[in-house]
């Protein structure tokens, strides 16, 4: 039988099943999308689907078990639930396990949703990534080709209950267009990206995503690879804004507790520069992930990270925060219905400094300007915090943008790069992805080429 | 045929229907009748029911026993250029045929709309991946699954009492599809994959280092029959102890050597993405307009392989319904094909080279990797490193990722050491390599005569995640640089 409930009263329902010393965590979700691919003027692909599901985790005298379906009829539901009680059995004893409970913060109202996303039609979505795909063409004489032109949106709803008495949903629409330009020069082939990131359609906007993708595709064309060096370097906003999610990532309060941390034993200390303040605050409406609750349904909050270069604080989730003797910080997600939920940041971002790229860069004397980076996954060990990875970039000398660079390497150590940071852009932009961009001027890097 | 073979073959494949979790025939033709009604010239219903059971140990204890069942069907349309698509986790034939009409709406006033060829339960069943396993690992209880990761734990943190942390990881999934489209195709596959990983850290004077094993078989739970748990794990744990005392790795070029089985990496990023039909066809690729050229040294042939049993990347039909097949894509040297999926076949004219895969029902196939292999060599890994006067030795590779575009390319090195005078010398700390793709095939100098699979891998590309394999012998490439710190 298929209800017709919210997805909140089916959350709730759930954890009403929760029998004497157990406790319930239910979460659901509910989201359609439509997805719109332009190549040579037609529709090569339209994705348009509901995707929904639920994850249910069971704690039982400091046991925990989950268990996931893609289902909300009443049977799936009791079968699945059935299944989270059983994997507890496996699960070893932790007096720390067990759901989020109330901690007394109200979720704000935040502004994510746009009903009329819900009656945009087909055409018009397709009309944009069209004309996305136009534009991008005709940006620059030497874009050739487009390898991808997307049109995304979401409708996304979903709902946290726990028998503890946490019962929260939230709403959020989010669309993005996202271009990669590919440029043509004598024997060279380049590519660039560009984005444009909006709640609703409209807001959106295609020469953004364009002209962003054919500069940076274009600005690459000839690019050759340099001796190795010391130099300074200037990551771009798209490049800093995941530089920043994993300084994010490191300061998970899961990897202190669990000795995996560089900065186990470093808080109230400085860790980097002290014109870095990094505050990760999914309460921030104009972040593409924000969000009223988190994972555990909790309500998010602003919390500072580092402040004038000093380390305030870690991220927590109900369990870590318990184990920790902290408060906690709001800051469960989880990798959708199929996944438990776990520490991380929802919206990181450094406050900006007073300057534009450009004026960073006329302060620079030998140095790089990082455009894409390759090998985050493989390069950077965010617990020794080793840092390595492949680039692609613009030279700068004596304060100008110089030749395009390719195949060579950033290295450093985390630690190090955080205390070298000498200046921090105006250039603030959301992306769709965890952290804003801004570009952030580094000291003293090696680079590796020749 | 007689007719009690006929019977046996009918018998055979109700079986399957029923257990393959199939839809009757009639609903699926029902389906592709509504996708076609608007003019769609192809229309494929894809149908996947997966169910996974993980367990993980972190911190001494089992923190998380997860299981779980994804279910759905994808359905799409193709006219021309243009493909509809629509999925839905609800299999029931009114929302089954709502999804079809979805998919649909791409095509629209055109009378050139293909009649669906009407597919027939009862045709022969091909051999699937579950024919092969030997244990299935939902036969076996969870407690002998947690057992796995304890004795993973205890075994690491009995190497040294440098290892001050140890996760384990255990995975299974059952993944069984269906795939049938308007041109009478009904086929499936039962596809099982089991693996297990560990990570551990060491602590020293020099702070915290990391080491990670990690295993998997497209098979059941005997492939904990094939490999010892406790020496994976102690090798995991030597690996984070040997860091301990690396020292910063150099910068600049200089040549590479790659142990046997790890180097798959290295031609996965270096040259696979890069002969995707679906890059080459945009002239995303720098492979593009390059069949029948010289693109790699003579010794090098490339294998994109997805029958090989119990490799990671194996399959028995891609997720088009295509028979995995073994394509030859450089033969001594020279580029002999690409990988291909239907849509891109079809407009080259030719048949799919069964790389037609997605990461589950609600996925759009694209053109992927199986196991990714080159060929042996002819000579002895000891010699190539005595034969290199200065340069590194990698033992185990990280991921990597590829620019296809310009065919630059990482890999990152998780333990590797100098080679000086001929001789392995001592632990760098890890980081990443850059290569041009293109160059560095050409750059391969030596292959050795120990070739290897490699580690089971995930291989991402446009958010989709698929599980691959690859292979090599030990090989040198004759320059590559490092992204270290020293000069």
């Amino acid at each position: 039988m298929t209800r017709n409930n919210s997805l909140l009263d089916t959350v709730v329902e759930i954890v009403d099943c929760a029998k004497p010393g157990e406790s319930i965590e239910a979460y659901a979700v509910k989201e359609r999308e439509t997805e719109i691919r332009a190549y040579e003027n037609e529709v090569e692909s339209l994705t348009s689907a509901t995707v929904q599901g639920i994850g249910i985790r069971v704690v039982n005298k400091g046991r925990q078990g989950f268990s996931y379906a893609v289902s909300l009829d009443d049977g799936t539901l009791q079968n699945t639930l059935q299944e989270a009680r059983d994997n507890c059995r496996f699960a070893s004893v932790d007096e720390f396990a067990g759901v989020a409970t109330p901690d007394g913060v109200e979720p704000v109202s935040l502004d994510l949703y746009r009903a009329d996303l819900q009656t945009y039609t087909t055409e018009k979505k397709v009309e944009l990534a069209l004309e996305l795909e136009k534009a991008a063409l005709s940006a620059d004489p030497r874009i050739k080709n487009i390898e991808t032109a997307d049109y995304y949106d979401t409708i996304c709803s979903n709902a946290v209950a726990t028998s503890s008495g946490v019962a929260a949903e939230s709403q959020e629409t989010n669309c993005f267009l996202v271009v990669q330009s590919l440029a043509e020069d004598k024997n060279d082939t380049q590519s660039g990206l560009g984005y444009s990131v909006a709640r609703h359609p409209d807001d959106l906007s295609v020469l953004e995503a364009a002209s962003d993708a054919a500069e940076r595709a274009t600005r690459l064309l000839g690019a050759k690879q340099l001796p190795s060096g010391r130099v300074s370097i200037v990551l771009d906003p798209h490049v800093a804004a995941r530089f920043v999610g994993i300084i994010g990532a490191t300061l998970n309060g899961e990897s202190v507790l669990k000795g995996r941390s560089l900065f186990t034993d470093k808080l109230n200390t400085l860790i980097a520069a002290p014109l870095i303040t990094l505050t990760d605050d999914a309460t921030n409406p104009l972040a593409y992930s924000a969000s009223p609750i988190d994972a555990e349904g909790l309500a998010t909050r602003r919390i500072p990270l580092i402040v004038d270069g000093v380390l305030c604080s870690f991220l927590y989730d109900s369990y870590t925060a318990r184990r920790a003797g902290m408060d906690g910080t709001g800051s469960a997600v989880r990798a959708g219905f199929m996944g438990m939920p776990s520490v991380g940041a929802h919206a990181l971002q450094l406050l900006p400094g007073k300057r534009s790229q450009a004026e960073m860069i006329a302060d620079i004397t030998d140095g790089l300007l990082v455009q894409n980076v390759v090998g985050l996954h493989s390069g950077i060990n965010l617990v020794s915090g080793d840092f390595s990875i492949g680039a692609q970039g613009i030279r700068i000398r004596n304060g100008a943008l110089a030749e395009p660079v390719r195949e060579v390497t950033i290295a450093s150590t985390l630690q190090r790069l955080l205390l070298n940071v000498i200046e921090v852009g105006s250039d603030l932009k959301w992306l769709p992805m965890n952290a804003a961009g801004m570009s952030l001027a580094i000291d003293d890097v090696v680079m590796s080429g020749t | 045929m007689d007719d009690g073979c006929n019977a046996l073959l009918h018998q055979l494949s109700i079986i399957s229907t029923t257990i393959i979790l199939m839809l009757a025939s009639d609903i699926i033709n029902n389906v592709l009748a509504a996708a076609l009604r608007t003019g769609g010239e192809f229309a494929e219903i894809f149908v996947e029911d997966k169910r996974s059971c993980s367990a993980a140990l972190d911190d001494g204890r089992v923190e998380e026993v997860r299981s779980g069942h994804d279910r759905g069907a994808g359905i799409r349309v193709v006219q021309g250029e243009t493909t509809g698509f629509a999925h839905t986790a609800d299999l029931s034939e009114p929302s089954l045929i709502e999804a079809a009409v979805t998919a649909a709406a791409i095509a629209k006033n055109s009378n050139t709309g293909a009649t669906p060829v009407p597919v027939q339960s009862s045709s022969t069943p091909l051999p699937t991946v579950r024919s092969e396993i030997g244990i299935l690992p939902s036969d076996v209880s969870k407690s002998s699954k947690v057992e796995l990761l304890r004795t993973a734990d205890d075994a690491a943190r009995s190497t040294d009492g440098s290892i001050i942390q140890v996760s384990a990881h255990y995975n299974d999934t059952r993944r069984r599809i269906l795939v049938a489209n308007s041109e009478g195709l009904f086929v499936s596959d039962d596809q099982i994959r089991t693996m297990f990983s560990v990570s551990c850290v060491a602590s020293g004077d020099t702070g915290l280092q990391t080491g990670r094993q990690t295993i998997g078989q497209t098979s059941g739970f005997e492939v904990f029959d094939t490999y010892d748990l406790a020496s994976l794990s102690r090798r995991a744990a030597r690996r984070a102890i040997t860091k301990l005392t690396a020292r910063p790795a150099p910068s600049g070029s200089m040549p590479v050597v790659v142990s046997a089985g790890s180097g798959g990496v290295l031609f996965h990023e270096a040259c696979g993405h890069g002969l995707e039909a679906d890059f080459v066809a945009k002239s995303a690729s720098a492979f593009t307009g390059r069949l029948g050229e010289k693109v790699a040294a003579d010794s090098v042939t490339l294998i994109d392989d997805g029958t090989m049993a119990k490799e990671w990347g194996h399959y028995a039909i891609d997720d088009e319904g295509k028979p995995a097949a073994r394509n030859v894509l450089i033969s001594d040297g020279m580029l002999t094909d690409y990988m291909w999926d239907r849509n891109r076949a079809h407009k080259n004219g030719r048949q799919s080279s069964g790389n037609g895969r997605r990461q589950d029902f609600r996925c759009l196939p694209m053109v992927r990797m199986t196991n990714t292999y080159v060929a042996n060599g002819t000579i002895d890994p000891d010699d190539i490193i005595a034969d290199t006067d200065y340069g590194i030795y990698i033992a185990q590779l990280g991921g990597g990722q590829v620019n296809t575009t310009n065919g630059d390319f990482v890999f990152g090195m998780t333990e590797a050491y100098m080679i000086e005078n001929g001789r392995i010398a001592e632990p760098i700390r890890e980081g990443n390599l850059i290569g041009n793709g293109p160059e560095v095939l050409m750059s391969i100098d030596a292959l050795g005569n120990d070739f290897a699979m490699g580690s089971p891998g995930l291989c991402g590309k446009d958010g989709q995640g698929v599980p691959v394999g690859d292979g090599t012998p030990t090989l040198r490439v004759a320059s590559l640089t490092i992204g270290g710190t020293t000069a």
